[in-house]
């Protein structure tokens, strides 16, 4: 049996190439590139290679749909939605990160990331004006991978791409500037925790491989079809190890206890850049395994995702009730979205793969402008992020600009009409309602409920802002030209979303055709 | 670009009538008028007020040309109808908004715009000295251009359009001096009752949209004989009670004595000429529907009568000579509703009654508003008295419009409301002899309270208060010249209009034709009874008011004076037996959402937030922990699908 090489469609995965070459050339800049110069090389590969990405994506890619790379990837609807997704929202990170209001390097991470904190080394590097300039080819290491998440099309490859999303991610959370220590023990606690999840994956995998004699989703959803019998027992385990290892990405109850520690921890601008990113990979991830790989036998795990939906909702939406750091109620209010995004996946119908998509994006612009907005109002004494919800009293009367955009998001992740939140809930609820079944009329009911819970969250947060009499000890910083573009196309996108939601959706709709 | 271009088309195709200019000029012109003085602010104080009366004149001036030009048609084509733009396109629901000039629309809008530019320029001199005399103007503009909208309009829901604008410019009107706290609360009482009226009206368009699919006035007119009795009673029914609200009629007429809060030329104006003649309006334009349900058609005449009287008995009993003059005018729109009640034989009456009404109370009132402006605006007419030597012109312009009203030969009201009382004496059965019995008793009735009235001003002893000073004077001539019109219209209009029975052939296109059927009793005779009624009515006040000393403070009375001062505890009524309960519903309806509801929702918040602060403590910081509860879920999982499966 001799080796044979697989043959690839180049310009179907050629978006992931970009993105992999910019990274490569990223790290090459660092190791070489002169320290003064080095920041804005970065930042201009990163941006050059996504929008080129995004360019041959929409230009080329689109053009060529189908199996590639031996069948481990398959570039369909689905899979080009949300590439598209990614690469929107990565960007808009990737220019978030790059702030650096007075400093040399970017603001939010730490000048050197392997110094003690604390250290004399740490403040040898701060006095120097060092950067951490390979914060961005992580970030695009990381945005590959989330490439290939929705577009894995057998088990293997897909845990790679788990893999690639992942590591990059566990860096980046330990690399924050201000409170170094707080973010390295998050970092830790993502990377034990992603491990732990990741082992439930891969184990997953060997289980349904066992069953099916395959990783490939079109032949194990033909083996359970088909009713093989043999290795019966491995089915059910293996569906549900893999699914742990995807619901843990979304931060799905049980399995969000890392979500709000990590998005304290991390930069405000990682943070986001996970929230939207990540999630929307990861659902990525989810309908593919769900709808082409292991639909057959639904009813057998339906029960289980469902009682992961509603604990997801109940517990994230309660919960933010009670936070009263604005990193950890957001973190919280991501995890009840999860649930809200799992209710449309338990549609099972294109109507539910076109509201997964259409949310994920929407949720993910609406989270990628707010951790902006955090990442701007500091303390004015020390100038490290004012996250705590009581800093942010009177916000409104001194700051009515960055008040009134986040009171526009809180809104917006409310789901108050004419905002892209409501589209996007009724995007996912109403696939749920209409072929869900009675499960899915019971989720969107406990769905709707828990939105009412964490309307009041939002609005309490601008009561305060509005409301309360500040203390007058938090500012909030001017962003550069690139952030101030990426934040208000971020928020100029979601409110077009909310307002004029038709194109988008029509597009997603369009979309949403798994290939098998 | 194509559909704007097929509605200029079906436009085109609709316009259709003897009147070739565009009828919404007439609207537009008044609107604009309001829109640049409101808008304009102090720039336009200066000009403002002479820029109005231009207007509403230029308004009349379009009315006559239209009057002409269907005056040129054979009778049975003056109708105009011209479609301006498709309002609410629906689905398989179009509705056009569109001008319709026929005889009686433009019958109103003669009365609406030549008595408006009269009371325009008699403003001018009335309220020179008012510093917000622009805003005052605007209004006026308003109240024109929205009641030319309420008779103009093509359909029940344009005409709504123009009677929800003659209640605002009502409301901004009668609070006019809306820093004094009682005329606030007047205009408010006005605007809370008619609402009660405009949601009879809105509910009407609501079941006519229903029973014909059409609101339009074409469709429903042609639709009417073909539907149930049962459909054209509720909706003649429903816009009764939109009249009643408008018109003041029972039992809705609580808010007209307190709307006399407003300038005297807006009593005149609106309370009084115009737009508390709407109701009668929209009972003769609905007439169709009337005619198919006989049983809301007996439920107009009957308030008509009822309000008749009520108003009558409440003139009798005021001082307050604005007050006084509004019952007045609540009586004589109860014969307007009557007539208009007693089906075809009285619409053509009703109509005539309410243009001579208009012309000669519009009169009395702006003699009132002169009397008031020589007293420094006194009210009580137990301290006015031979006022006659002092205001020549006021006096002989108000007694011409006294006669008119008392129905003295051959004053216009002798035209116009004789017919009425004749036409309540026609029928069968018990009608003619209660409806006929009310209308000629009334009419002696408003020959007491008149002349009571009118000696007790302008005749008798001066019974002047001392503080302020009285210097009794008659008004510039801005003032008395529309009064003097306005007396001559009282004087002689019903001669020109009745026995030539002009006005009642020229309706005949809008009303049909109706063969005139014979009263219960003979015409003579009754006219003789009327007579002699009126004569012994005006004869008792004299005695009373004229020859005899008035008290400069009102004696106790009788139980019925008593009782007609309050207006019949109507205020009463309403506060017991309306707003009480209706206050009593409120508060419990709020407790219970307090209490209840609220005490429902808070548990439920209290138990979120506990909860939460319970749940907070598994995010203990450990990643053991969290280790375990993921895999304490697996295991949860696991543990369920089995179970299940």
């Amino acid at each position: 049996m001799g080796f044979q090489a697989v043959s690839v469609n180049y310009w179907a995965v050629m978006p992931i190439l970009i993105v992999f070459g910019g990274a490569l050339l990223g790290v090459l800049v660092e190791a070489f590139a002169a320290r003064s110069v080095r920041h804005s090389i970065q930042l201009s590969i990163s941006v050059v290679a996504l929008v080129a990405a995004l360019v041959v994506l929409v230009m080329k890619s689109r053009h060529d749909q189908g199996t590639t790379l031996g069948g481990a990837v398959v570039i369909d609807g689905p899979a080009l939605f949300q590439m598209g997704s990614v690469l929107v929202l990565g960007l808009l990170s990737v220019m978030l990160m790059a702030e650096k209001f007075s400093s040399a390097g970017a603001d939010a991470f730490t000048p050197m990331g392997a110094a003690v904190p604390g250290s004399d080394l740490e403040r040898t590097a701060t006095n120097a004006g060092w950067g951490t300039g390979e914060v961005f080819p992580l970030a695009l290491f990381s945005i590959a991978g989330m490439m290939i998440f929705p577009a894995a099309n057998d088990l293997l490859t897909m845990f790679v791409a788990l893999e690639v999303v992942s590591l990059p991610l566990y860096i980046l959370t330990g690399l924050a500037r201000r409170k170094r220590l707080l973010s390295q023990e998050a970092a830790l606690k993502y990377f034990l925790l992603g491990s732990f999840s990741s082992a439930f994956f891969l184990f997953g995998s060997a289980l349904i491989y066992g069953y099916a004699g395959s990783i490939h989703f079109g032949e194990v959803s033909q083996a359970i079809s088909a009713g093989q019998t043999q290795f019966d027992g491995l089915l059910l385990p293996g569906i549900v190890f893999v699914l742990v290892g995807l619901l843990f990405k979304v931060g799905a109850v049980p399995f969000h206890a890392w979500t709000p520690d990590v998005y304290q921890g991390a930069p405000s601008a990682v943070t986001g850049f996970m929230a939207a990113c990540t999630k929307l990979a990861a659902f990525g991830a989810i309908l593919r395994l769900v709808y082409v790989g292991i639909e057959a036998n639904r009813l057998d795990w339906r029960l289980g995702v469902m009682a992961v939906a509603a604990l997801t909702m109940v517990v994230g939406s309660v919960l933010s009730v009670a936070q009263t750091d604005m990193k950890r109620l957001l973190a919280y209010s991501s995890i009840a979205h999860a649930g809200f995004i799992l209710t449309g996946v338990l549609a099972f119908d294109k109507a539910g793969v076109s509201g997964v998509m259409f949310y994920a994006l929407a949720y993910g612009l609406a989270t990628i402008a707010a951790f902006g907005i955090i990442a701007m109002v500091r303390q004015a004494d020390d100038g490290a992020e004012a996250t705590s919800v009581r800093q942010w009293d009177g916000l409104g009367k001194s700051h009515p600009v960055v008040a009134g955009i986040f009171a526009l998001l809180l809104l917006t992740f409310a789901g108050i009409p004419l905002t892209s939140g409501f589209t996007a809930k009724f995007a996912a609820f109403a696939p749920a309602v209409a072929t869900g079944g009675k499960g899915g009329v019971l989720l969107v009911i406990i769905g709707v409920l828990c939105s009412a819970i964490t309307a009041y969250v939002y609005v309490k947060l601008i009561v305060r802002m509005y409301f309360e009499e500040g203390k007058g000890d938090v500012v909030a910083w001017t962003p550069s030209v690139v952030a101030t573009i990426a934040l208000a196309a971020a928020v100029i996108a979601s409110i077009g979303l909310g307002v004029m939601p038709g194109p988008v959706l029509d597009l997603a709709g369009q979309a949403s055709q798994f290939i098998r | 670009m194509s559909s704007l271009a097929l509605q200029v088309a079906q436009a085109a195709a609709a316009e259709s009538g003897p009147v070739t200019l565009p009828g919404w000029l007439l609207v537009a012109l008044p609107l604009a008028g309001a829109v640049l003085l409101l808008l304009g602010g102090r720039k336009t104080d200066s000009f403002g007020p002479g820029l109005a009366t231009g207007l509403s004149w230029a308004s009349f001036g379009l009315g006559v040309v239209a009057l002409i030009q269907t005056l040129g048609a054979a009778a049975d084509a003056r109708f105009t109808h011209q479609v301006l733009w498709n309002w609410i396109p629906a689905g398989s629901f179009q509705l056009n908004a569109g001008v319709l000039m026929d005889p009686l629309s433009l019958s109103f809008v003669m009365l609406i715009t030549f008595v408006g530019s009269l009371i325009h320029v008699y403003s001018l001199g009335y309220m020179s000295q008012d510093p917000d005399k622009r805003r005052f103007f605007a209004y006026l503009n308003l109240f024109i251009a929205a009641m030319l909208t309420l008779v103009l309009a093509d359909s029940y829901v344009l005409l709504f359009v123009g009677w929800e604008g003659v209640g605002l410019a009502s409301y901004l009107l009668i609070g006019f001096w809306y820093k004094n706290p009682t005329y606030a609360t007047a205009a408010n009482k006005a605007f809370i009752v008619n609402r009660v009226g405009d949601m009879g009206l809105s509910l009407a368009i609501a079941a006519l949209f229903a029973t014909f699919g059409a609101v339009d006035f074409a469709t429903v007119n042609a639709g009417a004989e073909h539907a149930s009795t049962t459909a054209l009673t509720i909706i003649g029914l429903l816009l009764l009670v939109a009249a009643c609200g408008k018109s003041a009629q029972f039992p809705l007429q609580s808010w007209l004595g307190d709307a006399m809060a407003g300038p005297t030329p807006v009593s005149a104006l609106i309370h009084a000429a115009t737009m508390v003649t709407a109701g009668v309006y929209l009972v003769v334009r609905s007439h169709h529907i009337f005619e198919g349900a006989p049983n809301a058609q007996l439920a107009v005449a009957i308030v008509g009568a009822i309000t008749l009287t009520y108003g009558a008995i409440v003139g009798c009993a005021k001082d307050d000579i604005k007050k006084a003059l509004a019952a007045s005018t609540m009586s004589q729109i109860g014969y307007m509703m009557l007539a208009a009640g007693l089906g075809p034989v009285g619409y053509a009456f009703a109509i005539f009654h309410l243009i001579t009404h208009g012309f000669f109370k519009a009169g009395m009132f702006l003699g009132a508003g002169s009397v008031m402006h020589g007293m420094n605006d006194q009210v009580d007419m137990r301290r006015f008295g031979d006022l006659a030597k002092y205001m020549k012109i006021t006096w002989i312009t108000f007694g011409l419009g006294w006669l008119a009203i008392l129905g003295v030969p051959p004053f216009s009201g002798f035209w116009s409301k004789d017919k009425i009382i004749e036409a309540a004496f026609i029928g069968e059965g018990w009608r003619p002899w209660v409806f006929g019995t009310t209308a000629l008793v009334g009419a002696g009735v408003t020959a007491f309270y008149m002349s009571r009235l009118f000696f007790m001003t302008f005749h008798g002893k001066a019974r002047w208060t001392d503080e302020p000073k009285q210097h009794p004077h008659e008004s510039p001539l801005t003032m008395t010249v529309p009064m003097m019109i306005l007396a001559v219209g009282s004087a002689a209009l019903g001669l020109i209009l009745g026995p030539t029975n002009i006005f009642t052939t020229w309706l005949e296109p809008v009303t049909g034709h109706h063969e005139h059927g014979e009263p219960v009793l003979p015409i003579p005779i009754l006219m003789i009874a009327t007579l002699a009624l009126v004569a012994a009515g005006a004869f008792l006040a004299w005695i009373r008011y004229g020859a005899a000393d008035v008290p400069t403070t009102a004696p106790a009375g009788n139980a019925l004076t008593r009782a007609a001062r309050q207006d019949l505890y109507q205020d009463d009524f309403n506060e017991w037996v309306l707003r009480r309960p209706g206050a009593a519903l409120t508060e419990s309806v709020e407790w219970t959402d307090h209490h209840g509801v609220d005490g429902a929702f808070e548990g439920l918040a209290t138990l979120t937030r506990e909860s939460a602060d319970r749940l907070r403590t598994i995010q203990n910081g450990f990643a053991r922990s969290y280790a375990l509860t993921m895999l304490a879920g697996v295991v949860a999982i696991f543990g369920a699908l089995w179970v299940i499966n």
